[in-house]
């Protein structure tokens, strides 16, 4: 047996846009061991709900991410609104529908980017942020803010959609598909990238069901675990397939964000036709009285805010789960009995957020 | 494996204009929607305090005795909860964001016009004054 050693990783990583450290143990160039550590940029969000009012708390559980913003709010609200009992409009549902699945849109491509830039393939990097910025665009004309929406609130949500601007929303999207069909059959044909990711940290379907992969990492091994199966907000309605891949390498979850983005695509498409007329908010009275698990698909996979009330303004209890935290026991999986020189684009390819993961 | 597969893209690229703004040399793109930063009319301000009690980051403060309104814009998270519950809608979202500014400034100090004193009305004065 040859001598162990330990080389960091992290926090301060090129491939690392946020800080999460690894040690790394080494038997020559095969990693043998993995000891992840987290709590670098912990800013203690879940603790706030007890100083601020239930209403307000909205604008803080979007801000636990940059990226999945939207869905984190929506996730909340959905929580509260269960609590206390509120039928909420139809049109809210839809909209919040369209407004997750376009953040869906942008969290793939912002990660499509990162990923071909941390392997040296700069033009997918900046061409995937070309049409991110369509996606954005529309997401600051809708909503107001590019990265944060601000548009959930309890009991529906504070800005609507013309039919005039869905259309042209809709219109947009189809006019971006070319590029982006472009771009990913660039992506996953191209040989050099297929080298470098076929048949690299495999993870089985029994391991990642034993280990609790959660989105595209669970979906890659043949997983499909997918919660807008559960019909939340509109998802119940609309006519959609999760997308799943049974390789359980890092092509087959590059493969499943890739193909995930036409999903959304067409939710968007389905939803603007089926959304109906009607009021987007109703008057809230009261505060929530109980506790409740609310659940919703993130980019990156389940998330579930469990939320307690006794009847005052402020709530009593607010923990998060994110899919990042949930993905690290399979990052550690992955990781063991790679070379060192393959950790960086593994390490991606369960695309990690950390600011979600420590909240 | 497919060959030439970017080349429409990369044409595209060659005869088109720039992706990129050139900011903050040219305004950035904005919207009705966008939320730049919050701006107050001090002439309708009533310092009732409900943006004050409303801002999740607590960066309004209301001086009812001083009649002030200040606004750390260091703080403000432009999420425009302020504006939507403001009665006399004297604050207003505007779509421009704010210039960059160093750590310690931010502090913006309005004095305001308060709330509105009851106007004698013709009926009161004409009523005698008893005692």
């Amino acid at each position: 047996m040859s001598k162990q050693i330990t080389i960091p990783f992290g926090p301060q990583h090129p491939v690392l846009p946020e800080p999460l450290h690894l040690d790394l143990v080494l038997e020559d160039e095969k990693v043998v061991d993995v000891i992840p550590t987290i709590g670098y940029v912990h800013r203690g969000l879940e603790k706030l709900v007890e100083k601020r009012e239930y209403t307000e708390y909205v604008f803080i559980a979007e801000r636990i991410c940059g990226i999945c913003s939207f869905i984190h709010s929506q996730t909340y609200v959905q929580g509260i609104e269960q609590i206390m009992g509120l039928e909420i409009p139809e049109r809210t549902q839809y909209l919040r529908t369209i407004w997750s699945e376009y953040s869906r849109l942008h969290s793939h491509l912002l990660w499509l980017g990162c990923f071909a830039d941390s392997m040296g393939f700069e033009s997918v990097f900046m061409n995937a942020w070309r049409l991110r910025e369509h996606i954005l665009d529309d997401l600051e004309a809708t909503t107001g803010g590019r990265v944060i929406q601000g548009v959930c609130k309890v009991g529906g949500v504070r800005r609507d959609i013309s039919p005039e601007k869905l259309d042209e929303m809709v219109k947009g999207l189809k006019g971006i598909e070319h590029q982006l069909q472009d771009l990913t059959n660039v992506f996953l044909h191209d040989s050099s990238i297929q080298h470098r990711l076929k048949g690299i940290g495999v993870l089985s379907k029994e391991d990642a069901y034993y280990f609790g992969a959660v989105g595209p990492t669970a979906r890659g091994s043949g997983l499909a675990i997918d919660i807008r199966e559960t019909g939340y907000a509109a998802f119940g309605k609309i006519n959609f397939k999760p997308v799943v891949e049974y390789d359980g390498d890092c092509y087959a979850r590059c493969a499943v964000r890739a193909k995930e983005m036409f999903t959304s695509i067409d939710i968007i498409e389905q939803c603007v036709k089926k959304i109906p007329d009607g009021p987007v908010d109703m008057k809230v009275t009261g505060a929530p009285d109980g506790e409740y698990l609310s659940r919703a698909e993130q980019p990156r996979g389940e998330v579930i805010h469990y939320i307690k009330g006794n009847g005052k303004k402020n709530l009593v209890r607010h923990r998060v789960r994110t899919p990042t935290f949930t993905n690290i026991p399979p990052l550690v999986t992955l990781l063991k009995g790679c070379e060192l020189a393959d950790v960086p684009v593994i390490v991606l390819t369960i695309d990690p957020c950390i600011g979600c993961a420590e909240r | 494996m497919t060959f030439f597969e970017m080349t429409k893209t990369v044409l595209k690229s060659v005869f088109s204009r720039p992706a990129t703004l050139m900011y903050p040399v040219k305004p950035a793109k904005k919207t009705e929607a966008t939320r730049g930063h919050v701006k107050i009319d001090p002439t309708k301000c009533i310092t009732c305090r409900i943006c004050q009690r409303k801002c999740p980051t607590q960066a309004i403060c209301v001086d009812v005795k001083e009649k002030t309104w200040e606004i750390d814009q260091m703080r403000c998270v432009v999420c425009a909860i302020c504006v939507d519950t403001c009665p006399t809608k004297s604050l207003t979202m505007d779509n421009q964001y704010r210039p960059a500014m160093t750590a310690r400034g931010g502090l913006e100090k309005f004095t305001v016009a308060g709330p509105k004193k009851k106007e004698l009305v013709a009926a009161d004065a004409a009523k005698p004054v008893t005692e």
